[in-house]
């Protein structure tokens, strides 16, 4: 990792400042959302007081604690298998040369340039006719919270692979070379040098999976099945029948709940970097 | 002695050479296995019904017969309104990834000035408005650039006058950078942060400033993250249709809601899918152009 | 393998997939056709619009029945449609809109009703038991509620006696003297926008003329740039907050809507004098639910008198149950805007066929 020298002079103040009003920029809804979810007012936008009715009906309202319950289930399951499948997919694409490559290398895009409806409706006539074809053969199956995992990994593994791959195609060989040139195992080298050089990789990937899951709407819609409705969707069929602020009640809930995730993997990327050596460039 | 066991050595004949090249060929496509074969499960087959579809016919009630294969709904794309909405979508597309590449250059070259810890906090509070629901942000902004809302309030109290963004195309841009900024900071700031420093001090110890340095080594060297943050813009960009619907209220048919009502209220499958298929196509190579241009992968 | 064969053989199991679609529906009795009154065989797997249906009603049916009534949302008829029609969605009742029932009916998508099963049939006005054009014989489909769609207005900024026109949106002088560009949202919705012009120049909302259609599509176009946005969900609330002066919508959001406003006195709701639509919700059982019994079952609960009275109280759309009158408030009752006096030009939307595809298209077009 290099860190480029800083002077300190108005350009260095200017990037500053551009810096700040960018933040501000990014966090100015999320204001909004956090104002309103305390406002005692129907009317999303108008403050009426303070209060924490919201959260309180968020924790009352069944249908809506039952999707979060569903979307945290999903992403979980979907970011674990997507995370392995995608690195593993990453390093066959930065580190190896193999017959049928660049078909690979293309499928891995697709899911990224996908709109999503047409995804949405594909997924929606694939696991129909699969239900129809598992059927003939005499097994049961129905859609539900695990045709919308294997939606979501279907596309996370792409997503996966580049913030992988982005952080393998930087990385100096030569640590792993010079590990192997002293008799590790591959197995032993992959724990103990690459992996935790391309963990900053991996969690990126992780958190940008679990992102991805939490926030998707029309793929899951045609997805699920009764009783596998997931967080996003609910709130998107709420919205259709009148946004009152127990939507941003909800919102900065998953916000806290995601700071902590953020916080947690920070830390535990730290320890990780902070026990085995990192090279320097020079 | 310390407990190094004994490794044979081994003579480099091209023997050697080959065999070992071609474990390191199958040791890869093993690595691949798994990713592709439930991609080709779990989406390359999916896949294959909606181009199988472009080919089908719409029934009367909007379902799809699979039979009668023709090329209607790929001739469809040459009407006109499909290449307004084509136009309007790639231009939308272009604005929003050029206003991002703008703004996210000096913030991801910012932050990579910042120290490692501070670093990862300056990313990490990037991404983290980017986990509240996507459609409760756009409808935050609706809130935000309504007429009479805070923003008009305070350029009318900072003497600009009130603004009435809401609902034009200028209130779609902002909504849409908004949107896709991260993913235009991640990959700059990736590759921004891997550039030699010495070579930057090279530049400086050879009387180049600062326009110099950036024009010659910075901005070359960061061009894989240009590229890559371009594309991860570009893309999704030109498919949009929440933001613009939210904020620009539905106006204009962009590509995204186009397909959409295809897939929806048009009942017409097959030209949904002949629309997608095309716009993917398109994606791809552009994509894969782009990379050839750029240099390396991602 | 190569990779070569490995797509090979994705090809193949695609087009096998294909073929077990295309492969024989199953030729059994239609589902549900021996449920007795009462009878439950399951959970019940419903699929309604957002907010449509009282909670308590729910827990009612469970607590009487002993099943657990298990709700998704969608958020369109289109939304909603394709799922169903592929078959294999789990779910066993769904709550369609007229038009989209002729369209699943023609999909085989629903099963017939099993009248035996459900006799509080009967409790139906006799406008609604039979002679809906889209189920002329009830076969399919049980009316749910019905509604109309219309224009909200801000009696504030429009005054008590704005002229209840569609021109308040189609006539570009009009929209000037009430002060009104920018300030309006109609719905986007191809049939309703597309239909609310159509009779705004005096023609049938289901036309199959494409002159008409034309017409309609130039009126619209000529609308797009005085309106605000084409807004389905939020028009009610744009309304309430004073965004927007005049929003297409339906009746019951509005009515909603309004009596939560701070002075419901300031806004009102109406079908212009030329015409609107006339809209009905309606229930139906999926061909391949898994609870048939269960779902006719709900039904039946849901068209007693007095569970169909709650419908209505909860979510302020009319009742199509005679029976239900009596329990239903009378604040309610007697709001035209739920039960709107004059009844003579509002139309169904209908189904029509190969046309529909024009609809579509002109709206895009208009739209810009």
């Amino acid at each position: 990792m290099t860190t480029i020298a800083r002077p300190r002079n108005l350009g260095s103040r200017l990037l500053g400042l551009q810096a700040a009003l960018v933040y501000a920029f990014f966090y100015l809804p999320i204001l909004v959302l956090v104002i309103f979810s305390f406002s005692d007012d129907r009317l999303v936008g108008r403050w009426g007081g303070f209060t924490l009715g919201w959260y309180e009906a968020f924790w009352n309202d069944q249908e809506l604690t039952d999707s979060l319950w569903v979307s945290l289930q999903v992403a979980a399951s979907s970011t674990v298998i997507s995370v392995v499948l995608g690195t593993l997919a990453a390093f066959s694409l930065e580190r190896f040369r193999f017959r049928g490559q660049r078909v690979f290398d293309a499928l891995l895009y697709l899911p990224i340039i996908i709109p999503d409806v047409t995804m949405g409706i594909m997924m929606l006539i694939f696991f129909s006719e699969g239900i129809d074809l598992l059927d003939s053969v005499g097994i049961e199956a129905s859609k539900g919270i695990g045709t919308v995992t294997l939606s979501h990994i279907a596309f996370n593994i792409s997503f996966v692979s580049v913030v992988v791959r982005a952080r393998l195609s930087g990385m100096d060989t030569n640590l792993e070379e010079a590990a192997m040139d002293l008799y590790a195992t591959r197995w032993q080298t992959f724990w103990r040098v690459t992996f935790p050089q391309i963990l900053p990789g991996i969690i990126g990937g992780a958190l940008l999976a679990i992102t991805l899951s939490l926030d998707d709407v029309v793929v899951t819609q045609f997805s699920a099945g009764p009783g596998a409705t997931t967080l996003p969707v609910r709130v998107f069929s709420l919205i259709r029948k009148g946004v009152t602020p127990i939507i941003n009640a909800v919102s900065v809930v998953m916000l806290v709940a995601s700071l902590l995730l953020v916080v947690v993997s920070l830390i535990v990327g730290g320890l990780r970097s902070s026990s085995t050596p990192v090279a320097n460039d020079d | 002695m310390t407990a190094v066991e004994e490794h044979p050595v081994v003579e480099a004949t091209p023997e050697f050479e080959a065999l070992a090249a071609r474990q390191e060929r199958r040791r890869g496509a093993l690595y691949a296995l798994p990713a592709y074969l439930y991609l080709v499960v779990f989406f390359a087959i999916p896949f294959l019904i909606v181009v199988v579809y472009s080919f089908a016919t719409r029934t009367r009630t909007g379902g799809v017969e699979l039979g009668g294969w023709n090329l209607d709904s790929y001739q469809r794309l040459g009407e006109e309104i499909v290449r307004d909405v084509l136009v309007r979508s790639v231009v939308l597309a272009i604005v929003t990834t050029l206003i991002c590449l703008v703004i996210a250059y000096p913030f991801a070259y910012f932050i990579t000035t910042r120290s490692p810890a501070v670093r990862n906090v300056m990313l990490a509070l990037v991404m983290i408005p980017f986990w509240t629901n996507f459609l409760v942000r756009n409808y935050a902004w609706r809130l935000i650039l309504a007429n009479e809302g805070p923003l008009s309030n305070t350029t009318d109290a900072v003497g600009l006058g009130p603004t009435e963004i809401l609902f034009t195309q200028s209130a779609v841009v902002l909504g849409m950078v908004y949107a896709f900024l991260p993913f235009m900071v991640l990959p700059l700031y990736a590759s921004i942060e891997r550039i030699d420093t010495s070579l930057i001090e090279a530049s400086r110890d050879l009387y180049g400033n600062a326009r110099q340095t950036f024009t010659s080594v910075i901005f070359p060297l960061s061009l894989p993250g240009v590229v890559a943050g371009s594309i991860l813009v570009f893309v999704p960009s030109a498919g949009a249709y929440v933001t613009p619907a939210i904020l620009g209220g539905n106006k204009n048919v962009l590509l995204g809601s186009y397909i959409v009502d295809q897939f929806g209220n048009a009942r017409n499958f097959p030209f949904g899918a002949s629309l997608s298929v095309v716009l993917m196509v398109l994606m791809l190579t552009a994509t894969l152009a782009y990379f050839r241009s750029g240099g390396r992968n991602l | 393998m190569s990779t070569k064969m490995l797509r090979l053989l994705a090809a193949i199991l695609a087009f096998g997939l294909l073929s077990a679609a295309c492969g024989g529906d199953d030729d059994e009795s239609a589902v549900g056709a021996d449920c007795e009154a009462g009878q439950t065989d399951g959970d019940l797997n419903l699929y309604n619009w957002a907010e449509y249906i009282d909670p308590e009603l729910k827990t009612q049916f469970e607590e009487e029945f002993g099943v657990t009534v298990n709700e998704d949302n969608y958020d369109s008829n289109e939304q909603m449609q394709p799922i169903i029609s592929q078959g294999n969605s789990g779910y066993d009742l769904i709550v369609p809109s007229d038009y989209m029932v002729s369209i699943l009916i023609e999909g085989g998508d629903i099963a017939p009703i099993n009248r035996s099963a459900v006799p509080n049939l009967s409790n139906l006005a006799d406008e609604f038991a039979s002679g809906l054009p889209f189920d002329p014989d009830g076969t399919y489909s049980v009316p749910y509620q019905w509604g109309t769609t219309g224009l909200g207005v801000d009696l504030s900024v429009v005054g008590e006696d704005v002229p209840q026109t569609w021109g308040l949106i189609f006539d570009a002088d009009l929209a000037a003297e009430y002060g009104l560009e920018g300030a309006m949202t109609i719905l986007n919705d191809p049939r309703e926008t597309m239909g609310a012009a159509l009779k705004y120049l005096g023609y049938s909302l289901n036309t199959t003329d494409q002159g008409q259609l034309d017409e309609a599509k130039a009126v619209v176009a000529d609308a797009t740039s005085r309106v605000a946005a084409y807004e389905s969900d939020q028009y009610d609330e744009l309304l309430v907050s004073g965004q927007t002066s005049v929003a297409h919508g339906y009746s019951g959001n509005f009515l909603v809507q309004f009596f939560e406003a701070d002075d419901p006195e300031q806004f009102t709701y109406f079908v212009p004098e030329e015409g609107g639509t006339r809209w009905v919700d309606n229930m139906a059982v999926v061909a391949d639910a898994p609870h048939p019994c269960t779902a006719h079952a709900f039904i039946n609960f849901l068209l007693d008198a007095e569970n169909g009275a709650a419908l209505t109280n909860w979510n302020y759309y009319a009742s199509p149950n005679a029976a239900a009158v009596p329990y239903i408030d009378q604040e309610v009752l007697d709001d035209p805007i739920v039960y709107p006096a004059d009844q003579s030009k509002l139309e169904f939307i209908a189904d029509t066929g190969d046309f529909e595809i024009e609809f579509s298209d002109a709206f895009n077009e208009a739209r810009g």
